[in-house]
């Protein structure tokens, strides 16, 4: 009897698969639900975010007044005093910085399954565990860290993560702020030997919109390591110096990056409006193209011409 | 008793040797449903109604027109040099050419909303607003008729649907049969040798929204040393209020 239903059973499925047109069977391709993430992943490093952290570039953010005017009062001197050298960066530099990814997995030994993911530290970014385990979250009281407390699950083919329980940090390396209450999503998509991480930063201290970034990597067959240890040394700050500072209103580089591509300074100041395809239409009479690029034209970023000049 | 038993047989051989392309029609027989008849029936994801880009990223390389040769990030091969160096938005325009920018393998990157329809039950219409662009990712392999080439070219496509109870999935954009355009507004080219593969992915915002994200890999023998990559995205929008389509400009 059990081989007459199997007969029965298989005779009817490949009727249907025979039938079935053969545009349509090409159109579908099985895809498993979760990938392997393990490995080095190669930075692309064909997107810009940052515009290699010139001064007061705010461009591509959604800030409130209030993030505008801590970002003014940053300055990039703050770096240099001892205590902050090797502060490193917070959670959102994994898709910020230039640094490829390390990523490891942990698993039971006994039930076999994925416990967390591990993306490896860089010289100046924390390492971060996505934990997979269904652990919960901790205690909104409980101790923030530069990395954060981050679980994760598989969705729709792709890892999904949040991360909490962050310290105050950045979003951007020029001190556009990041408040201890805010929230990063993430959604890592691997397509073949392109990995795309997508980070949907939400804060309600500093950002109107979430800040969404998304950067590509590629599967290297060589094993990556950005590693390297910071040691703190003398940079022309004692310790009890006061801490590096502008008045918001007296930023001295307010407008160097904005005169440096004839960008509109609405723009450069991280507003809202300008994330959207109708602030072309406001800009179209006013904007100048700048002058030919004549020199580090190339992949090199803007950076170099800064100093160039 | 032996004859079933031998039909059994046969018909899995006949199975096994239809392939991995009769995966997805298998397994929903196995689970009991009947075989999509068509993508639009197949898609594991809603891709249609209005987007808009939302540009958080190379906003400098999108939002204006960057200082004529610059082409940072970009893996220019040196025969693009000479082409990065000699752009001339006005010559385009005479030559009526003011559509470079706009071609396939930089149109997702252009500051626009998307409008996404099915245009039939296999092909997938794409229209955007900034230069009035229309793109058609066509399903099933081997449908694309011979055609001239053209800025959008010819786009095949492939739903890739996620195995397991959650479901989902992204659909998978090739494309060829470009005309020659340009990368950047500020002329860095790419050839009609390029071809480009895409991968289209929704995700949830915390504000309930949804995104979507389109990682988009370009290859060109002639003006690019490597894949370029770049990974727009969009923001759902409810309806086409702010839909507004403008013609192509070499300029602007």
């Amino acid at each position: 009897m059990l081989i007459h239903l199997v007969a029965r059973r298989l005779a009817g499925l490949a009727v249907v698969v025979l039938l079935a047109p053969a545009a349509v069977q090409a159109q579908i391709i099985a895809r498993p639900a979760q990938l392997d993430l393990t490995g080095s992943w190669a930075p692309l490093a064909t997107e810009d975010v940052q515009n290699d952290s010139v001064p007061v570039d705010y461009l591509g953010l959604a800030l409130t007044e209030e993030g505008r005017t801590r970002a003014l009062a940053y300055d990039e001197s703050q770096k240099s005093m001892i205590e902050r050298q090797c502060q490193g960066w917070g959670a959102a530099y994994a898709v910020l910085g230039p640094f490829g990814l390390r990523i490891t997995s942990q698993v039971d030994p006994v039930k076999h399954r994925i416990v967390s993911y591990t993306i490896g530290a860089w010289e100046d970014w924390m390492t971060m565990t996505i934990w997979m385990d269904d652990r919960p979250r901790p205690s909104a009281h409980a101790l923030h860290t530069q990395a954060g407390f981050t679980t994760g699950r598989w969705e729709g083919g792709a890892l999904t993560a949040r991360t909490t329980h962050m310290k105050a940090g950045f979003i951007r390396k020029t001190g556009v702020p990041l408040s201890d209450e805010a929230v990063i999503d993430w959604r890592f998509f691997r397509h073949g030997d392109v990995l795309t991480v997508m980070m949907v930063a939400t804060d309600p201290v500093y950002l109107e919109e979430p800040e969404i970034i998304t950067k590509g990597f590629r599967m290297s067959p060589a094993p990556l390591d950005f590693r390297d240890p910071c040691v703190p040394g003398f940079e022309g700050r004692e310790p009890g110096d006061p801490v590096p500072h502008f008045d918001p209103d007296r930023n001295p580089f307010v407008d160097e990056f904005a005169k440096l591509y004839n960008l509109p300074q609405d723009a450069v100041m991280g507003r809202r409006e300008t994330l959207y395809p109708e602030y072309r239409a406001r800009i179209k009479d006013s904007y100048v193209q700048p002058p030919p690029c004549t020199e580090s034209c190339g992949v090199a970023g803007n950076f170099v011409r800064r100093r160039q000049q | 008793m032996r004859r079933p038993c031998a039909v059994a047989t046969g018909l899995a051989v006949v199975l096994a040797l239809l392939g991995g392309a009769s995966t997805a029609t298998v397994r929903a027989q196995a689970q009991g449903g009947a075989p999509p008849a068509s993508a639009r029936e197949a898609a594991p994801i809603d891709l249609t109604g209005y987007w808009v880009a939302y540009v958080t990223e190379n906003w400098r390389y999108r939002m204006v027109t960057p200082p004529k040769g610059e082409y940072r990030r970009i893996p220019a091969s040196p025969a693009a040099l000479a082409v990065i160096n000699a752009w001339d938005p006005a010559a385009d325009a005479k030559a009526g050419l003011q559509c470079r920018g706009y071609g396939a393998a930089a149109i997702m990157s252009v500051p626009a909303r998307l409008h996404v329809t099915w245009q039939d039950a296999n092909t997938l219409r794409v229209d955007i607003d900034a230069g009035t662009q229309t793109r058609l990712l066509r399903f099933g392999a081997g449908q694309t008729p011979a055609r001239p080439r053209s800025w959008q070219g010819d786009s095949t496509a492939q739903w890739e649907r996620v195995a397991g109870p959650g479901g989902g999935g992204s659909l998978r954009v090739t494309t060829a049969n470009l005309r020659a355009g340009y990368l950047r507004k500020n002329g860095v080219p790419y050839s009609e040798r390029a071809t480009m593969t895409e991968h289209m992915d929704l995700t949830p915002l915390p504000d309930g929204g949804q995104l979507l994200l389109v990682t988009t890999i370009v290859e060109d023998p002639v003006y690019l040393t490597g894949p370029y990559i770049v990974s727009p995205h969009f923001k759902r929008e409810a309806d086409g209020s702010k839909w507004n389509p403008t013609p192509c400009s070499s300029t602007w």
